[in-house]
């Protein structure tokens, strides 16, 4: 399972696809449940902001690994507006769509490791892993 | 897809066994209300034990609800939430402080009938 493997985000109907293919490979790489529903909870945050905010995109996985540890890095990748200002998105209760604002922060708190790269006007890349305990 | 309610005396059961997509949760939320309006119901129980995941927009159409019935005078009650997704909502930096929660549907309607008594 060390090949790329990506769901396209079009439809609402995706973000549940992205987040059920993660948990799949989660349990696979043998992370325990609770990870399991951090990892498939954070994309859905970044699936379905995707789809709220440049409209399609997709998520990919990879297995990463070093010497001792196995772990899933998630990419979400959009051609979208792209975030101006990406220390304001990161605050708790921040949204553009009367949303709680929890998904970005969120994310960051379920996951290991967060990077945001966003260029305004072109997209945004977020990447994201957690290493299997 | 549709959530079935139940009517059970003056009481709402509602278990959730699917993962929730956005557009099924608003669903939910229409239909609750409207259920609420058109059959009396005074207490409702919402069993999340089959619900593995949820998420921030879920949070907030969950939250909501709790709100809406008790604008139209239904108490809600939230069960069964699985410890993984306890944890996750913590992560998520979301608490649910002013939503009742019990340990399963038997709980749950004992609260009910507790919450109203008082
Ligand atoms: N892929 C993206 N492209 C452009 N803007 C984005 C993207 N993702 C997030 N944003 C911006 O960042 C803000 C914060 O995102 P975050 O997910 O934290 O909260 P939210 O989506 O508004 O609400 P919640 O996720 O709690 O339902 C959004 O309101 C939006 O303005
Ligand atoms: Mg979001």
């Amino acid at each position: 399972m060390d090949f790329k493997s990506c769901v396209h985000i079009r439809q609402e109907w995706d973000i549940v696809g992205a987040r059920q293919l993660g948990r799949d490979k989660a349990k696979e790489l043998g992370f325990g449940t609770v990870d399991q529903a951090r990892i498939a909870t954070a994309i859905s945050e970044l699936a379905r902001n995707i789809y709220l905010y440049a409209g399609t995109g997709k998520i990919c996985f990879e297995t990463i690994e070093d010497l001792e540890h196995k772990g899933l890095e998630i990419i979400a990748k959009d051609e979208g507006p792209g975030i101006r200002d990406i220390s304001q998105v990161m605050e708790d209760g921040y949204s553009t769509s009367g949303g709680l604002g929890a998904g970005l922060p969120g994310v960051k708190r379920l996951m290991d490791h967060f990077d945001i790269i966003s260029t305004h006007g072109e997209g945004t890349e977020i990447r994201t892993s957690k290493w299997v305990r | 897809m549709r959530i079935p309610i139940l009517k059970l005396h003056n009481y709402l059961l509602i278990s959730i066994q699917i993962d929730l997509d956005d557009q099924t949760a608003i669903q939910f939320q229409e239909d609750l209300l409207s259920k609420i309006h058109k059959s009396g119901a005074t207490g409702v129980v919402i069993d999340l034990t089959s619900v593995e995941i949820i998420d921030s927009f879920i949070a907030k159409v969950l939250g909501d609800v709790v709100t809406m019935s008790d604008l139209m005078g239904a108490r809600v009650v939230l069960t069964g939430i699985q410890p993984a997704v306890a944890m996750t909502l913590i992560d998520l930096g979301i608490h649910l402080q002013d939503v009742p929660t019990a340990l399963n549907l038997e709980q749950g309607l004992i609260k009910l009938r507790q919450e109203m008594e008082d």
